[in-house]
């Protein structure tokens, strides 16, 4: 079994799973960033992979990827941090990373170094299932699960489809639009939970406008198995440029006090 | 196209989960309005009543002389709007309509496109919002005011270079957000299947009439066809109907101060396969797999991006690509004014730049078609203030 399925056997309650850019705002911070989520109990971590044009992305993580790329971060770096993390960490890391990274550097070689450096699973934002037939082939070669998105506007003949090629999780999108911060989970996100869980058996876990521990609430009570959140933690990220000590105190607080609300 | 939605190995469909079902929309509604004579009928209306099609396949007796070949300018300047671009956005704008669409977005460079989907959204009662780069809206103000004027919405976008590849990025977003209710307008052959598809239909009108026109004054094809390549879709649009003959096709890229600078938007030219706003095509990139920013004195071609089917043509070795550089393009612009009395937009001066640094290559009788997709009236401020600094 893989670490991710590892950890939704595992726990007996929703996994919290928490996301950062790779290199944000610098090698060494992000990792200490990183350290910190974990130690607050992130059950899963996602990195992103910083692209010049993250279309499915809100500012506060496009601006993340511009301070990562200023800092000078390449897809090697990227698995320098994982590699680093890895020492002392056994929590399932995944990538979300836009294709062309991936293309460019030639999806077999980037599925390789992946998972030497110790990657569990790749979501790729501008991937829908249908153009996925090489990237799930070598994936699935190579063990590392091809985490899918779901959107409300996704039909159920095409939920089917993806959750016939769904590994570890599938990531329900809770808005219509691109990350970010927003006040309430909509209503909308908890039909496309209920309308996901008919098709599968695979954990579901809601991201997109997540933020507070109402919002994590709403949506384990509706049934979610997990929670994802990016752009708040990205946000504690960018307001603490230059003080780490700080930032990994609130890094820690928040995911802690998110926690305790699933 | 092989298998859906590719030109050979280039197109797809890679966009945001969220995209894929008005993609699927799109194409099923697409499919429907081509099979349907109601459309066609709309659709031709529209352009011999409003837009002015027929344009004329003109003459140029003084450049013909001087540059020793018959050249013949196809007249998009003379679409209403200034530029080739209300082929596409008048069919977009009816088959949005027919899908029950109540909004239309757009991203614009030069604010050609812009422009022509103000011009549809005003005529077709449907409002419209543009994605224009900051710098663009700058230095194309002239046409942030026309669009505003016909009732249009410019958003400037200040994220990442502030130029046509952000505007479209910031659609995109839009889009997503609004999906349901809201059609994405591409100006150009690119992005996500069936926009390149569907975009070269719109404009194929070009080639049609080209090609009709040139038998009925020349007895025969041409030897040469040529037209500005920025995402490409005045290129397409002229060359599609010619693709089967033996005719040469020549698209013409923005090389910006050289190739060799690296300040260029010659995508064709200098890049490699990658995917950017839903399509594998080529693509400006550094090592890493990150775009890079692009340069050209003509915002409308200032694109790091190219359409799927110009990546396989210029694979299959069917249309050459090249590049012509800033003061070539500058020299051309005043070139056609003086001696045709022609001002043509920036971009297609690109076209004209080409003809005329080779034209040892033709013979008399050699027939030359350039595609002069745009009039350019909204470079004059652009070009003046840059005389200025000489």
């Amino acid at each position: 079994m893989g670490r991710i399925d590892a950890v939704f056997t595992r726990l007996k309650r929703p996994t919290f799973i928490g996301f950062t850019v790779a290199g944000d705002p610098d090698k060494e911070t992000c990792i200490r960033a990183a350290r910190a989520l974990i130690d607050g109990g992130t059950d899963i971590l996602e990195l992103g992979v910083p692209f010049s044009d993250p279309v499915a992305d809100g500012p506060t993580i496009q601006k993340a990827d511009e301070r990562s790329l200023a800092a000078g971060t390449t897809v090697d770096t990227v698995f320098t941090i994982v590699r680093e993390l890895r020492k002392n960490t056994d929590v399932p890391i995944v990538f979300l990373a836009y294709y062309n990274m991936i293309y460019h550097r030639g999806i077999d070689r980037f599925y390789r170094e992946a998972s030497e450096a110790g990657v569990d699973g790749i979501l790729i934002a501008d991937m829908p299932v249908e153009e996925s037939d090489d990237v799930y082939e070598i994936a699935t070669r190579y063990g590392i699960d091809t985490i899918f998105l779901v959107a409300q506007t996704t039909s159920n003949e095409r939920i089917k489809k993806i959750a016939a090629r769904a590994k570890g999780y599938l990531y329900l999108v809770a808005v219509l639009g691109v990350t970010g911060v927003r006040d309430t989970v909509s209503s909308g996100a908890l039909d496309l939970l209920s309308r996901v869980r008919k098709h599968t058996k695979i954990p579901l876990a809601l991201g997109f406008g997540i933020s507070t521990p109402d919002h994590a609430k709403t949506c384990t009570s509706a049934g979610a198995d997990g929670v994802i959140v990016g752009s708040a933690i990205v946000d504690i990220v960018g307001k603490n440029l230059g003080s780490p000590d700080a930032m990994e105190r609130d890094l820690k607080a928040y995911v802690e006090r998110m926690k305790k609300a699933i | 196209m092989d298998k859906k939605g590719r030109f050979g190995k280039y197109g797809g469909q890679y966009v945001s989960e969220t995209l894929m079902n008005a993609l699927i929309e799109l194409e099923t509604g697409y499919e429907k309005v081509c099979g349907d004579p109601g459309f066609a009928r709309d659709l031709t209306a529209l352009q011999t009543e409003y837009a002015g099609r027929e344009t004329p396949l003109t003459f140029c007796p003084n450049a013909s002389e001087d540059l020793g070949c018959k050249i013949y300018l196809k007249r998009e300047d003379l679409v209403h709007g200034g530029s080739h671009k209300l082929n596409n956005t008048l069919g977009q704008a009816l088959h949005a309509k027919r899908m029950g669409k109540k909004r239309l977005i757009a991203e614009t460079g030069a604010g050609q496109h812009g422009v022509a989907t103000a011009i549809v959204g005003a005529v077709l009662g449907m409002p419209v919002e543009v994605y224009m780069g900051e710098i663009d809206t700058k230095r194309q103000a002239l046409n942030v005011f026309r669009m505003e004027l016909m009732g249009a919405k410019v958003i400037p976008v200040t994220t990442g270079t502030k130029t046509l590849k952000d505007a479209i990025n910031e659609a995109l977003r839009d889009w997503v957000a609004n999906v349901r209710d809201t059609y994405y307008l591409i100006g150009s052959v690119v992005g996500p299947h069936p926009y390149p598809l569907m975009v070269r239909d719109f404009q194929s009108v070009i080639g049609k009439e080209a090609r009709a026109q040139v038998m009925k004054k020349e007895g025969r094809l041409p030897d040469t066809i040529v037209a500005c390549v920025g995402g490409g879709s005045n290129a397409m649009g002229i060359f599609y109907p010619f693709i089967k003959d033996k005719v040469e096709l020549v698209g013409v890229e923005a090389g910006g101060e050289g190739i060799e600078t690296g300040k260029h938007s010659a995508t064709l030219c200098a890049g490699e396969a990658g995917v950017l706003h839903g399509a594998l095509s080529y693509l400006l990139q550094d090592d890493d797999g990150q775009v890079l920013p692009t340069h050209s004195i003509s915002a409308g071609l200032d694109y790091p991006g190219s359409g799927p089917e110009h990546s396989m043509l210029k694979d299959e070795k069917r249309v050459t690509y090249t590049a012509v550089n800033d003061p070539d393009v500058l020299d051309a612009f005043r070139y056609l004014s003086r001696k045709e009395g022609i001002i043509p937009a920036l971009e297609s001066a690109h076209a004209v730049a080409w003809v005329m640094k080779n034209a040892d290559r033709f013979d008399r009788d050699d027939i030359v078609v350039i595609n002069l997709s745009g009039r350019g009236d909204k470079d004059v401020a652009e070009v003046a203030a840059l005389q200025g600094r000489h």
